[in-house]
């Protein structure tokens, strides 16, 4: 076997391999360590983590797809206080590596707070800030739809941070290099993306929408081709590095994303089906970099421009 | 949790769309009657829910009715062939709590958990009763495994064309019991809720993403706060719903 070497750089921090389980699809970590060594992991991307504790929206959550899943949980999560005081401490006691830390809000102030409050954690090595929450006072509009509030949540957060942040965009726009754009010019780190999709399924014996909440975010293997094409034109359009994820599910799913600009990949929903499917990854990288002449992953971001 | 393997070693029809089926593998996840596992289906993405009935060193048990695509996929599948499972899900019931005399109520396919929980209680030395509920004969399944352990089983039917005519709650009536376990709808627990004179434990369901406890898919609220189904649940005692 060729000497295949896994390692890529972050924002300056280095990772062991690419991957990263997604944020809302790996809790905060503990849940998987009963069942594997979560160290193997590049690093993790904690729930979405908001300033007041949520329960989300109403049930069913959750709506099966073809090759993939919708969920509209509604970033459930016991707010920033009680992450620090009791999910972090948990999963520090069994991942020794950088965490990034995933922050919603749904006002610029709560985005400030949240991070401002994270900050000073030493394991925290990336903040990673999704912009696909509605802003309570833009209307309702999510701050991920237009260049300007994307900009403006990315200057704030800058402001009080003293970690790389990368801005997670929502796939749900016209021109998603637009974005992307504006947030590197307002001082963005990285990008992330993509986020879900927005989708619907109807129950036929009830003929109403199997989601209490109607719509939820598509995700898994059928929306690959989708973040693949958007990864591919933010790497045309920005110059700072992408995390890149939807739908991946296997190594050779990461070789793509990264031949199409990724520095490193997020696994989401394929951890829910498969809770080895993170491991599994990065298991297999070697082989299939082999396979196809690869010896090392960091020469291959971008690849296919 | 674990993930494993399993062999169907039987998959039979027992009653109007429900299969009893056999799984043949590692049973050494299963801890409490009352949990459930979670089936990988062919060209599914997610898994299927479905609680153990009964389990031994040499597998596991369930019993499932046909729903839709998935279950209907699962009704054909032949013995030998493999299907890949997540297995020791949930907390299942807390059978320390039972009194003497418990009483489970089973309503359609929520009996199937109350089967591990009745042959337990029974080798613990307790006296069980149980209560069947159907909507027609040909629905009905398992009342003579019950019998069988030696406890005494109620029916009831919708149309009354086996036992006692109405729901299980008519079925109570004159009854002596020390505490209670359920599994079944929705409404029939909100009936149940109503009859029950002791404290007693609720199995819910929710549409599940990865039934471990990672998505936050199956949130509820209880008077001791968000639980999830998956992972504090299914089995709930009755002070903590909000109905
Ligand atoms: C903890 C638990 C234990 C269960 N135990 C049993 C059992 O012992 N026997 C049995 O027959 N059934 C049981 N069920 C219900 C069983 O999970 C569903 O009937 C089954 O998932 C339907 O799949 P399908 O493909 O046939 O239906 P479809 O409607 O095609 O399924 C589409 C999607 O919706 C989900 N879904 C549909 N109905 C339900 C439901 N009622 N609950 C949860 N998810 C659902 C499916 O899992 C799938 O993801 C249990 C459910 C839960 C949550
Ligand atoms: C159940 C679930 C919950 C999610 N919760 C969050 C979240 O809290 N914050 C966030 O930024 N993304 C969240 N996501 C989106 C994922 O992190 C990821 O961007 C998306 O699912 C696409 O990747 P996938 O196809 O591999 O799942 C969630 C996804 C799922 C399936
Ligand atoms: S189904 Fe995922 S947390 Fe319960």
């Amino acid at each position: 076997m060729v000497n295949a070497d896994t390692k890529v750089t972050l924002c300056g921090i280095e990772l062991d391999n690419p991957i990263i389980p997604a944020s809302g699809t790996f809790g905060y970590g503990y849940e998987f360590a009963e069942l594997y060594d979560i160290n193997c992991l590049g690093s993790l991307s904690f729930k979405g983590t908001t300033r007041e504790a949520r329960f989300g929206n109403p049930t069913p959550r959750i709506a099966e797809c073809e090759r993939g899943m919708l969920n509209s949980v509604g970033l459930q999560n016991p707010g920033v206080e009680k992450v620090i005081s009791d999910e972090l401490p948990k999963l520090k006691k069994c991942f020794s590596k950088p965490i990034m830390a995933n922050v919603s809000g749904f006002s610029i102030a709560e985005y400030t707070e949240t991070c401002a409050m994270l900050d000073s954690d030493e394991q925290i090595g990336w903040f990673e800030v999704n912009i696909s929450c509605p802003n309570v006072h833009g209307g309702g509009m999510s701050f991920g739809t237009s260049p300007e509030m994307a900009a403006e949540v990315t200057r704030a957060v800058k402001k009080v941070t003293t970690k790389p942040v990368l801005i997670k965009l929502s796939p749900n726009v016209t021109d998603i290099a637009s974005i992307a754009k504006a947030c590197e010019e307002a001082g963005a780190d990285g990008i992330s993306l993509i986020n879900t999709l927005m989708g619907m399924r109807i129950d036929l014996r009830r003929k109403k929408p199997i989601l209490a909440n109607k719509m939820g975010g598509f995700s898994g293997p059928a929306i690959l081709p989708v973040a693949l094409r958007m990864v591919y034109q933010v790497y045309e359009a920005v110059n700072i590095p992408i995390v890149g994820m939807g739908g991946v599910s296997n190594a050779e799913d990461v070789i793509e994303m990264m031949l199409a600009g990724a520095t490193a990949v997020q696994v989401g929903a394929a951890n829910l089906v498969n809770p080895y499917a993170s491991r599994d990854i990065i298991n297999d990288l070697p082989r299939v970099m082999e396979k196809y002449r690869i010896n090392s992953l960091t020469e291959i971001i971008g690849g296919a421009h | 949790m674990k993930q494993a393997l399993y062999t169907i070693g039987e998959n039979t029809r027992i009653a109007k769309d429900v299969y009893k089926m056999r799984l043949l593998g590692d049973s050494s996840a299963c801890s409490q009657p009352g949990q459930f596992l979670n089936i990988q289906l062919p060209e599914k993405y997610l898994r299927r829910p479905i609680s153990v009935c009964d389990w031994d060193a040499e597998g596991i048990t369930i019993i499932y009715k046909i729903l839709g695509n998935g279950t209907e996929m699962m009704s054909g599948f032949a013995a030998s062939e493999q299907l890949d499972v997540l297995t020791g899900l949930g907390n299942g019931y807390d059978m320390s709590k039972s009194g003497d005399r418990p009483l489970l109520i089973g309503g359609g396919v929520g009996v199937p958990p109350l089967y591990g929980l009745c042959r337990r209680l029974v080798e613990q030395g307790k006296q069980p009763t149980v209560i069947l509920g159907f909507n027609t004969a040909d629905e009905i399944f398992y009342a003579d495994e019950f019998r069988a352990l030696g406890v005494e089983v109620r029916i009831a039917t919708v149309d009354g064309s086996v036992g006692i005519k109405g729901f299980v709650t008519d079925a109570m009536a004159g009854l002596d019991y020390t505490y209670f376990y359920t599994c079944g709808p929705l409404p029939m627990f909100k009936a149940i809720e109503k009859t029950v004179t002791t404290s007693g434990q609720y199995s819910l369901e929710e549409r599940m993403g990865c039934g471990f406890g990672a998505c936050m898919g199956c949130s509820i609220k209880t008077r001791s706060g968000n639980k999830r189904v998956c992972k504090e649940g299914p089995v709930f005692e009755r002070e903590d719903i909000i109905w």
